[in-house]
């Protein structure tokens, strides 16, 4: 349910802000869409990349002999002799610091592999099965080196990944505005809490597993890249530059993608591999990956053990907040790999004035499948730590949860808001989102229910649990992102062009995966230019089509995107009315137009419809003086700042006490992304990301053994929730426009991921709090919640021995 | 091996290797690929079908065990002039799909549980589903659209019916 | 993803199942629905050089009452199981379990003999034969034997049946009045982490209780100390005390030993109290 209805009609009387059905989805229903696996390309040779079954191995040798004598291959390569191809080393488009190490990393291994999954060797066969059957023939001689999986020992240098940099340390990221204030609020506080958390690492699973297709054009010596990318735009300038092909050479197309959540967000192995044995091959070669594959060969997210200290004033009022983190890069820094935890640099204090602020971040090397963006990308950690640690300082303090969050929340009044962390955030007022997240969960009422059930020592017990997250998205100003030693630009862009026949083409730089952005920026421009939003086509993701474009990632299609598209629209009328004006004899600032028809102010008769400017554009035979033909505009939007969404979300845990299995029975979110386009789109946003982030507190973990092996490889062992896993969801919102961009909007693409997982973790704590348990480790298995409980009654009966007391909170077997 | 079955009311006869999985030969020799694959455990069921009437993940079924079988897939729901079936219009009406990925066997699994039950609790839709996987919805609305279809009958309109 | 090469032959009648079976010897696998052993063949786990095809064996599909037992046969599907009438009646605990397998799609193509074929102790169904005394018919180039369901689970994946048997029917008696299920796992599509089947004859059978562990070792297996435990007149609490007794379960990523044998008490104990020995 949504508690706060979308209006029937556009404030503004138009579609923006109402709850139109989405464009795509005619396609998607009836089978029609069409993604990379299932494009017909003749001729294709099918690639399988041979992976290493060792964490860390010296390759000594690589036969191929046995593949190439299968029925069907026509052609097998070791890393060795593809070495060659490569131009340029894999890229990391994020160096965070000067002195960052970054190991050369190529598409197939070529003397050490780093983890299971990095590839060796590649068959290409003529169908996918052939190739299979030939991979299964290539011989390779590893000297097995010792893993290092654990992150702490990792950090500690004790076996190295990379032997050649001397060290597992990648880089050190620190931020500490004023060390001496720092110093101050720690000695003087009245409070102070100190916690370690581990995130877990990741596996993001899109359900559609990668593809790439590349097929060499007929003419041009020119190639045709179709891949499952949510970066089409990116991917084209790095294939260029790693193949070291001229980029008017290439055309990257990503098709219907079956989401991404930050992991089609990057350069990958098998889309060069592709490129570089359909160059070498002078046929199209084609490559699709299986979820076991995936799990070792697609990047993780997480990853990261955490320590975050609190300093607080006797009242609870934070005065410092200290971070340390260490995070698992993985074996190699894929595109932006070792960025991926400063993007929660600037969030950790929360939604909270905090006066000091220190963030240290230690990017370490391990044999393990790199990490890099999963949704959310170093915000939902964040959140995570903050609001995990805003519990322990409340129950430090004895105030409630929501007490302690309310005394901290930065004021409506002090927005723009200069954090200590040295952003500026844009608007915001947060007290209202917890006030409504409390009263729609009926939070009174789950309190009762909570004591009774604690009195009657109930074998459910039930927990509840807040978290109130403030995030920053909308990726990126690109003078900040040069700070940040980023190495490419955040602005995106757009062009509305009006046909002939009244008819609307936009193309934008954003690369949809999901989101409906057809739908959005249709609505977008129907409202500017008065026409349905089914007369607007929306084109993306071809770069042939939309040649600039930023893509999609970091909650920032709309913000960025959106508003390109929003002001291109303004560009178009600007020249509409100036050939209406021309053509009906009157001023331009006479000029009024609306529902499609620029009238003149004063003379309702005198009229020109917007489409018949269009057709005079076009035909133009009476153009104002130095008006070029045609009715289009493009504009690049560079924005002047990120957006800063934010909420409260309320999660209700059942814990079975005998069993340790923990339940969501219902869940909450009251988020703010400022104004909505699309109230539907948003809200189904807003359930995925929740999703995502319960499966992390409760079910998802990529677990290895010692020898660097992942055991959670399937669908099987990877636990994925279904719909029988996970309630209902509710929803409202509050809105508090952003004052960055024209429309008012912030991202919303990650806040539901960021808002939950401390929820549903703080809830499960709020649970067995009676039992004085301060920590689950996540995911939040029922054997870690039942030995959690097993060692607190242990503890509690030692204590209580020599008295029977009776605990209400004990749910002994013996009942 | 020759297999023959009717898929979507079309006789279709081919020459196949045994190892080919019914999903492989929709899309590969048939040449429909609304039917997506998203796993290799049988667990997410983005490949579900229709084998004599009912849902199947045609992943884990040879394409010689579907011999002369039945077969609906998802491009056989909407009618033949494109009129989305009631069950694919409750997808959309309610915001039921993202991506779209999941949906074909999402839309498949739904259809074979509303005509097993054609008026399911939400509890009932929730467990109807649990062999199928979806990473953008959180489900919410997958289980309103269902809900919504119940409500109108749609278990009872045939495939191909609007 | 895709299984390696395989012969694939079709068995049009029982007999020329047992006599492909005679043919290949070890290198064949019979196929019935095919779910427990298609995924280990995509992965590559298993390469059986031939499968046998007995999916289509019609008359291998049943549930009959027979007067003192209820005669299923081997490819009779879950679904069916889940949805039978006779089973209704007679033992809709083996209905209800039929139904907690897998998933809908699982559950429209797997089939018990399958199942039971496979032997997972982690799988519901030998579980609940097991608990239910029931027995199976095998056949093979010999002719017909029947297999008491505690004899048939030999050893992790390993059963009673020869390489020449093909599993035909299994007959469950009717023996007990109530029932309780109950199965624990992370995910509802996923197999138990540890799953208990508890029948009791009731009162007029001297509430003799029957009590079988999912997941709790190699095999599927009798929580036989709570048994004799029950019959000898102990009370729920102190039979379910013993019944972890002697079992080392495995541990695997969902449970360690000590969980599972923590998790089988719990779980007994809720069975039998909701049967009310």
């Amino acid at each position: 349910m949504s508690v706060t209805e979308a209006p029937a009609a556009g404030a503004s009387g138009g579609v923006v802000g109402t709850r139109m059905l989405r464009k795509e989805d005619a396609a998607l229903l009836s089978g029609e869409a069409l993604f990379v696996e299932d494009l017909v390309i003749a001729g294709a040779l099918h690639l399988v990349v041979v992976r290493s079954p060792y964490a860390h191995a010296r390759i000594t040798s690589v036969s191929t002999l046995g593949a190439l004598a299968c029925p069907g291959v026509v052609a097998a390569f070791s890393g060795a002799e593809l070495r060659s191809e490569w131009a340029t080393p894999m890229p990391c488009a994020w160096p965070v610091t000067a002195e960052m190490h970054s190991p050369a990393h190529f598409p197939l291994a070529v003397e050490e592999a780093c983890y299971v999954g990095d590839g060796v060797a590649v068959v290409l066969a003529e169908t996918r099965a052939a190739a299979l059957d030939g991979a299964a023939q290539v011989v390779v001689g590893y000297e097995v080196l010792p893993a290092v999986v654990d992150l702490a020992s990792a950090a500690a240098d004790e076996v190295l990944t990379h032997e050649s940099l001397g060290t597992n340390i990648s880089y050190t990221w620190k931020l500490c505005p004023d060390p001496a204030a720092l110093e101050s609020a720690f000695a003087s506080a009245a409070h102070t809490v100190s916690e370690h958390y581990v995130q877990q690492r990741l596996i993001p699973s899109a359900l559609e597993l990668r593809g790439v297709c590349v097929v060499p054009q007929p003419f041009g010596g020119g190639y045709t890249v179709y891949s499952a990318t949510q970066i089409p735009h990116i991917l084209k300038v790095m294939l260029g530059i790693t193949l070291g092909i001229a980029e008017s050479k290439l055309r990257v197309i990503a098709p219907s993608v079956g989401g991404g959540f930050g992991s089609k967000l990057d350069v990958y192995a098998e889309e060069l591999l592709c490129l570089a044995l359909a160059r070498r091959l002078k046929r199209p070669v084609r490559w699709s990956e299986g979820r076991s594959e995936a799990a070792q060969a697609t990047i993780q997210g997480r990853g990261q053990l955490q320590h975050i200290e609190l300093a607080a004033g006797a009242d609870g009022r934070l005065s410092a907040v200290r971070v340390n983190l260490v995070a698992d890069m993985g074996a190699y820094l894929q595109l932006l790999t070792p960025g991926i935890p400063l993007l929660g640099a600037f969030v950790y204090h929360g939604a909270y004035h905090v006066p000091a602020y220190s963030f240290c971040c230690r990017g370490v090397f391990t044999t393990l499948t790199p990490t890099d963006a999963y949704r959310g990308a170093g915000r939902p950690e964040a959140t995570y730590a903050i609001e995990r640690a805003m519990d322990a300082l409340a129950r430090e303090v004895g105030i409630s949860s929501a007490e302690i969050r309310r005394r901290n929340f930065i004021r409506p009044g002090a927005f723009p808001y200069s954090s200590t962390a040295g952003l500026v955030f844009d608007s915001g007022n947060y007290e209202p989102a917890l006030t409504k997240a409390l009263e729609i969960s009926s939070y009174e009422e789950v309190r009762a229910e909570q004591a009774a059930r604690r009195q009657s020592g109930s074998v459910k017990q039930l927990g509840i649990g807040l978290s109130s997250y403030v995030e920053m998205c909308g990726i990126a100003p690109s003078r900040v992102l040069s700070s940040l030693r980023y190495s490419a630009g955040g602005w995106d862009s757009a062009t509305v062009r009006m046909l002939p026949t009244g008819k609307v083409q936009v193309v934008t730089g954003t690369a949809p995966h999901g989101q409906g952005h057809e739908t959005s920026w249709s609505m977008i421009v129907a409202d500017k230019l008065g026409c349905s939003p089914d007369d607007i086509e929306v084109l993306h993701s071809d770069t042939s089509v939309a040649p600039h474009g930023m893509d999609t990632y970091g909650s920032r299609s709309l913000s960025i995107g959106g508003t390109a598209v929003w002001l291109a629209a303004d560009k178009v009328i600007t020249k509409a009315r100036a050939i209406a004006a021309h053509q009906m004899e009157a001023a331009e600032e006479d000029l009024e137009l609306s529902g499609g028809v620029f009238s003149v102010r004063g003379s309702p008769d005198r009229k020109m419809a917007l489409a018949a400017v269009a057709f005079e554009a076009f035909t133009a035979h009476n153009l104002p003086e130095g008006t070029e033909p045609t009715l289009e505009a493009s504009v690049t939007w560079d924005p002047p700042n990120f957006t800063f969404p934010f909420g409260t979300h309320v999660a209700v845990v059942e814990v079975d006490m005998e069993t340790g299995q923990v339940g969501l029975r219902s869940y909450v979110a009251v988020d703010d992304c400022g104004n909505q386009v699309n109230p539907m789109i948003v809200q189904g946003q807003i359930h995925g990301g929740i999703a995502q982030g319960v499966a992390q507190a409760l079910w998802e973990e990529a677990v290895y053994d010692h020898e660097g092996n992942l055991l959670t490889s399937t669908f099987a062992d990877y636990l994925i929730p279904s719909a029988a896993d996970l309630p209902g969801l509710v929803t409202g919102r509050t809105i508090t426009p952003s004052p960055t961009n024209p429309m008012g909007v912030k991202g919303v693409g990650e806040a539901g991921t960021i808002g939950s997982v401390a929820a549903v973790i703080n809830a499960l704590v709020d649970a067995l709090a009676p039992l004085e348990i301060t920590d689950i480790a996540m995911p939040a298995t029922p054997q870690r919640v039942w030995q959690a409980i097993e060692a607190a009654q242990a503890a509690w009966a030692a204590r209580a021995a020599p008295a029977d007391q009776s605990d209400p909170a004990d749910q002994g077997e013996a009942k | 091996m020759r297999v023959s079955m009717i898929v979507n009311g079309h006789l279709v006869t081919h020459e196949v290797e045994p190892r080919l999985l019914l999903v492989y030969f929709l899309r590969e020799v048939v040449g429909l690929t609304g039917t997506n694959v998203g796993c290799d455990t049988s667990s997410c069921g983005a490949c579900t079908v229709l084998v004599d009437g009912e849902s199947v993940k045609s992943c884990t079924l040879l394409a010689a065990q579907a011999d002369g079988a039945d077969v609906i897939t998802i491009e056989a729901m909407a009618s033949p002039d494109g009129t989305l079936h009631p069950l694919q219009r409750a997808f959309r009406e309610n915001h039921g799909l993202q991506c779209g990925y999941c949906t074909p066997g999402m839309v498949m699994a739904a259809y074979s549980l509303l005509q097993e039950n054609p008026h399911p609790t939400e509890a009932e839709v929730r467990e109807g589903l649990e062999g199928n996987l979806c990473r953008c919805t959180g489900y919410h609305n997958i289980v309103r659209s269902v809900l919504a279809a119940a409500k109108d009958g749609a278990g009872l309109v045939p495939v191909g019916g609007a | 993803m895709i299984p390696a090469l395989f012969e694939y032959r079709r068995a049009g009648s029982l007999e020329e199942a047992v006599a492909l079976l005679a043919q290949y010897g070890e290198e064949a696998k019979l196929l019935a629905g095919g779910h427990s052993l298609l995924p280990l063949m995509k992965l590559r786990l298993a390469t059986p050089r031939v499968l046998i095809d007995i999916g289509r064996l019609s008359e291998l599909s049943y549930v009959r009452d027979d007067g003192d037992h209820v005669a299923i046969g081997a490819l009779t599907r879950h679904r069916d199981l889940q949805t039978s009438s006779v089973l209704a009646d007679t033992h809709p605990v083996l209905a209800h379990v039929a139904g907690q397998v897998g998933d809908p799609q699982v559950r429209h193509r797997g089939t018990i003999g399958g199942s039971l074929a496979h032997g997972d102790p982690a799988s519901d169904l030998p579980a609940a034969i097991l608990a239910l005394d029931a027995c199976i018919v095998a056949r093979g180039p010999e002719g017909e034997r029947t297999i008491a369901a505690a004899e048939l689970f030999r050893g992790f994946l390993e059963t009673a049946l020869r390489p020449d048997e093909v599993l035909t029917e299994i007959r469950v008696p009717k023996r007990f009045a109530r029932w309780s299920f109950q199965k624990f796992n992370r995910r509802a599509q996923d197999w138990a982490i540890v799953g208990v089947v508890a029948l009791s004859a009731g009162e007029a059978a001297n509430g003799h209780t029957s009590v079988s562990l999912i997941n709790m070792g190699m095999v599927p297996l009798r929580a036989t100390a709570v048994e004799e435990a029950l019959a000898g007149g102990a009370s729920i609490l102190e039979a379910t005390a013993l019944a972890s007794e002697g079992l080392d379960p495995p541990g695997d990523l969902n449970a360690s030993t000590e969980y599972r044998r923590h998790l089988v008490k719990v779980l007994v104990r809720r069975a039998l109290e909701e049967i009310g020995s």
